[in-house]
C-alpha cells in the first residue's frame, strides 16, 4: 500500500499531460502520415492509400526543389551564422569585460521577441530599394558612402536566403552565447592552469582543453537551431508573405493546405518536415541517451 | 500524506476541467446565436473605408430589424487571407456563421463543392435582382443555373495608374491606349531614368498578368480561357505572355506590396502602375489613410492598355451557408446588402460602387463617377487574381507559375505551366 502511495500521486499528476501528448502529437502525427498516403486531393474526397505516391511525386515538381534548395541554404547560413556570432560573444565575455551582466541581458534581448516582430522590423531594414529608393540598411549604407554594400537582400535570385537568415541569426545568437557562456564556465580553472604550468600557449589552452569541454554545448546548440530553421514559417511570413522567391517547405506547405486545397499534398510536405528534424534530432537523443548511462 | 494525495487530485481534475472547456466553449458561442436572436456576420472588412462601410449598413439592418441583433466576426488581415483559413475549419467542423463575405465568383466554388452554402435562387427571384444586376455579372456568378452569393460591391481591376509629369517629360502624349502604345511608352520613359511600370510584391505581378492578358487578347477571347476545354497553348496566349514577358521587362525592382509599389507613381519615381481601383483611396485620402495626393494633377488613371470599354470586375459578396444557426437573421442581412439603401450606404465609404445598377450616382465622385459610368456601359470581364474566374486550386496554381516565371523568366515555360493547371483544375 505505501508504494502504491508513494507513485501514484505521481502518476496521477503527469496522466492529463501524458492523454495530451498521446492524442494531440502523436496521434496526429500519425494522422498526418495516414494522410499523406492518400489521393485526397481536394477538401471532400474521402481518399485512398496510394502509398508512398505523394512522396516521389514531390520531386518532380519545380516548386518544391526550389524550397528544399531554400532551407538547405538557410539553414546553413543561420545556424553556421549564429554558432560562430554566439560562441565569438560568449568568448569575449568569457575573458572578463566590465559590466557583463549588462551586455549578456543586451545580446539576450532579442531572444524574448517573436519571430513576426522581428521579421516586420527586418522587412524594412532588408528593403530592396537602393540610391533615391533606399530605405532601412540600403539607406545606411548610402548615407555612410557605402554604396557598394547595397543589394537587394531577400530579393536576391539565388542568395536571398543568405540574407533572410540574418534577421535570424540576430535573434538566436545571444541564446547561443547564453549556452556557450556556461560551457566556458563549465570548464575547471585547474585544467586550463594545468595546461598553462606545461607550457601551453593561451590559444593551445582553447583548442584542447576548452574546446573539447564545449562539444556537448555545441551539439545541443546545433539541434536547437537545426530544427528552428527546418521548420521555419513565421519569420519568412512577415518578411516577405508566400512568394515563390522566399519559398520555404512550411510555407509550401500553408499554400497546399489553404490556398490549393490539397490536404495530402500538405500532409506529405509536413512530412517531410517532421522527418528532416528528425534527422536532427535522433542522433542526439541516442547519443544523450548513452552518455546518461556511462555517467 | 494525505494532502499531497488531495492535491494531486485537484490538480488532475482541474486539468481534465480545462481540457473539456476547450471543447465546450466553441458550442456555447454558435449554440447562443439562435437563442438570442443574433446574426453573426463573418468578413474581413476591418480596415479604415471597409470597416466604416460595414457599420453603415449594420446601422441599416438595426433599423429594419429590431429583434435581431448584429454580431460581427470581422478578422484583420488584407483580401482574406487569415479570415478564409479560419472560415475553412469553421466550415469543416460544420460550425458556419451565418453569413459570410466572399469573392463572387470562382472562389466559392470549393465551398459550392462541398455543399457548404445554400442556392439564393429564391431570394433573386423575391427581390428581382437578376433585373437590378448587370446580365453578364449574374451569369459570371451563376454555378449549375444556381446562384450562391449576393454581391455587395464592384471594384475595377484593370485600371492603369500613371504619373502625368514624367510622362510629359518623356514625350508620351496621354494614357497608351494598345498595348504596343504601352511598350513605346515605357521605352520612352526608360530613357529618363524613371522607373517605367513600377510592381510590389508577387500577388501584383498576377494582377498585372490578367490585364496584359486581356489587353492583348481581347475580351471575348479572355472570358474563354475561363471555360471548360478552353486552348491555353494556342498562339494568342503565347503572344499575351510574350507581351507580359516584354512589360515586366521593364518593371522597377519589386516592392513590399502594392501601396509601396503605388507610392513610387504617385512620388514621381515611377510612371506607371496597374492596380486595381482601391488604389484611388490610397493615393487621394488625407495623410494617415492616403498619401493625399490630388486626381489629375498628381496622379491620373486610364483603362489599363487595350481594355477600353471593358471592365474587369471583382466583387465582395455574401452568402448563406447550410446549417446557419439564424437562418432568418442571415436573409435579413442578405436583403440589405442586396437593397440600393445598403449598398449606397456601403460603397461610398468603402471607395467601390455598387453592383446594382439603380445606383443614385450623385454619391459618387471622381473617380468612382468614371468607374460607375464603366460598369453601366462596357462589357465585362472577371478577374483572375481576385478570385473571380479561376477557383482557389487554380489560382494558386497560375501563381506558382508566375512565381517561377519571375525566377526563370521563360515565357515558354509559363505557357506550359498554365496549361497544366487549367488542365488539371478545370474540370
Amino acid at each position: 500500500m505505501s508504494r502504491v502511495r508513494r507513485w501514484l500521486p505521481g502518476l496521477l499528476l503527469v496522466t492529463p499531460s501524458i492523454i495530451a501528448i498521446a492524442v494531440f502529437v502523436y496521434g496526429m502525427l500519425g494522422w498526418n502520415f495516414r494522410l499523406a498516403m492518400t489521393d485526397q486531393h481536394d477538401e471532400i474526397s474521402t481518399g485512398e492509400f496510394v502509398g508512398l505516391e505523394n512522396f516521389v511525386s514531390l520531386w518532380d515538381q519545380e516548386r518544391w526543389g526550389i524550397s528544399v534548395r531554400h532551407a538547405i541554404v538557410f539553414t546553413a547560413v543561420f545556424v553556421g551564422g549564429a554558432l560562430i556570432l554566439g560562441w565569438l560573444l560568449a568568448f569575449l565575455m568569457e575573458k572578463g569585460i566590465r559590466g557583463e551582466g549588462g551586455f549578456r541581458t543586451i545580446y539576450l534581448f532579442p531572444m524574448a521577441i517573436s519571430f513576426v516582430a522581428t521579421g516586420v522590423v527586418w522587412r524594412w531594414l532588408m528593403n530592396s530599394g537602393q540610391d533615391d529608393q533606399a530605405v532601412g540598411l540600403n539607406r545606411l549604407f548610402d548615407g555612410l558612402g557605402l554604396d557598394f554594400l547595397q543589394n537587394s537582400w531577400f530579393r536576391d535570385q539565388d542568395w536571398g536566403m543568405a540574407a533572410m537568415a540574418i534577421p535570424a541569426i540576430w535573434q538566436m545568437s545571444g541564446y547561443v552565447m547564453a549556452l556557450f557562456l556556461a560551457g566556458f564556465r563549465g570548464v575547471p580553472e585547474e585544467l586550463r592552469e594545468a595546461a598553462r604550468v606545461d607550457g601551453c600557449r593561451e590559444w593551445q589552452v582553447y583548442r584542447y582543453v576548452v574546446l573539447p569541454f564545449l562539444r556537448p554545448v555545441t551539439l545541443s546548440a546545433l539541434i536547437i537551431l537545426g530544427h528552428i530553421s527546418l521548420k521555419v514559417f513565421d519569420l519568412i511570413v512577415s518578411v516577405s508573405g508566400k512568394q515563390i522567391i522566399t519559398d520555404v517547405p512550411a510555407v509550401f506547405m500553408w499554400v497546399a493546405v489553404f490556398d490549393s486545397h490539397d490536404p495530402a499534398k500538405g500532409a506529405t510536405i509536413a512530412a517531410y518536415i517532421v522527418l528532416s528534424v528528425t534527422v536532427f534530432v535522433v542522433p542526439y537523443l541516442i547519443w544523450n541517451a548513452r552518455r546518461e548511462r556511462r555517467s | 500524506m494525505r494532502r499531497r494525495w488531495m492535491s494531486a487530485v485537484a490538480v488532475t481534475v482541474a486539468g481534465m476541467l480545462s481540457l473539456a472547456a476547450c471543447g465546450g466553449g466553441t458550442e456555447q458561442a454558435t449554440g447562443g446565436g439562435t437563442a438570442k436572436k443574433q446574426v453573426e456576420v463573418f468578413s474581413w472588412w476591418t480596415g479604415p473605408g471597409e470597416a466604416d462601410g460595414l457599420k453603415a449598413m449594420r446601422d441599416i439592418f438595426q433599423k429594419q430589424n429590431p429583434d435581431l441583433t448584429f454580431f460581427d466576426a470581422a478578422v484583420a488581415g488584407g483580401s482574406g487571407d487569415k479570415a478564409r483559413a479560419l472560415l475553412s475549419s469553421k466550415l469543416q467542423a460544420n460550425q458556419p456563421p451565418d453569413t459570410f463575405q466572399g469573392h463572387a465568383g470562382a472562389e466559392l466554388q470549393g465551398y459550392i463543392k462541398a455543399g457548404k452554402l445554400e442556392p439564393l435562387n429564391a431570394l433573386y427571384d423575391e427581390l428581382k435582382l437578376k433585373d437590378v444586376f448587370p446580365q453578364q455579372l449574374v451569369d459570371q456568378i451563376t454555378y449549375e443555373g444556381n446562384v450562391y452569393s449576393v454581391p455587395v460591391n464592384i471594384h475595377r481591376s484593370n485600371v492603369l495608374w500613371f504619373n502625368p509629369e514624367i510622362l510629359k517629360e518623356a514625350g508620351v502624349a496621354g494614357a497608351p491606349k494598345t498595348i504596343e502604345e504601352f511598350v513605346t511608352a515605357l521605352e520612352a520613359v526608360k530613357k529618363t531614368g524613371k522607373i517605367p511600370l513600377s510592381i510590389g510584391s508577387e500577388w501584383t505581378v498576377v494582377h498585372l498578368l490578367e490585364s496584359v492578358m486581356l489587353g492583348s487578347m481581347g475580351t471575348d477571347a479572355y472570358n474563354g480561357l475561363w471555360a471548360k476545354g478552353a486552348d491555353w497553348s494556342g498562339a494568342a496566349v503565347t503572344k499575351a505572355l510574350n507581351d507580359f514577358k516584354t512589360i515586366m521587362s521593364y518593371a522597377g525592382a519589386p516592392q513590399d506590396d502594392w501601396q509601396p509599389a503605388a507610392k513610387q507613381v504617385a512620388d514621381g519615381a515611377a510612371a506607371f502602375n496597374i492596380m486595381g481601383d482601391w488604389a484611388y483611396g490610397y493615393f487621394h485620402n488625407p495623410p494617415d489613410g492616403g498619401l493625399g495626393k490630388t486626381s489629375k494633377e498628381d496622379f491620373d488613371w486610364a483603362a489599363s492598355p487595350g481594355t477600353d470599354g471593358t471592365f474587369m470586375w471583382l466583387s465582395d459578396s455574401f452568402t448563406l451557408p447550410k446549417g446557419a444557426p439564424n437562418k432568418e437573421g442571415a436573409m435579413a442581412w442578405l436583403k440589405v446588402a442586396a437593397s440600393k439603401e445598403g449598398q449606397d450606404a456601403f460603397n461610398p465609404k468603402k471607395g467601390s460602387i455598387p453592383a446594382r445598377k439603380d445606383a443614385d450616382s450623385a454619391l459618387y465622385t471622381d473617380y468612382l463617377k468614371w468607374d460607375l459610368e464603366q460598369w453601366a456601359n462596357g462589357k465585362l470581364a472577371g478577374s483572375l487574381q481576385h478570385g473571380v474566374v479561376a477557383n482557389d486550386p487554380w489560382k494558386t496554381a497560375i501563381t506558382e507559375a508566375v512565381g517561377l516565371f519571375l525566377q526563370s523568366k521563360d515565357a515558354a515555360k509559363l505557357q506550359q505551366a498554365l496549361a497544366e493547371a487549367a488542365q488539371s483544375n478545370n474540370q
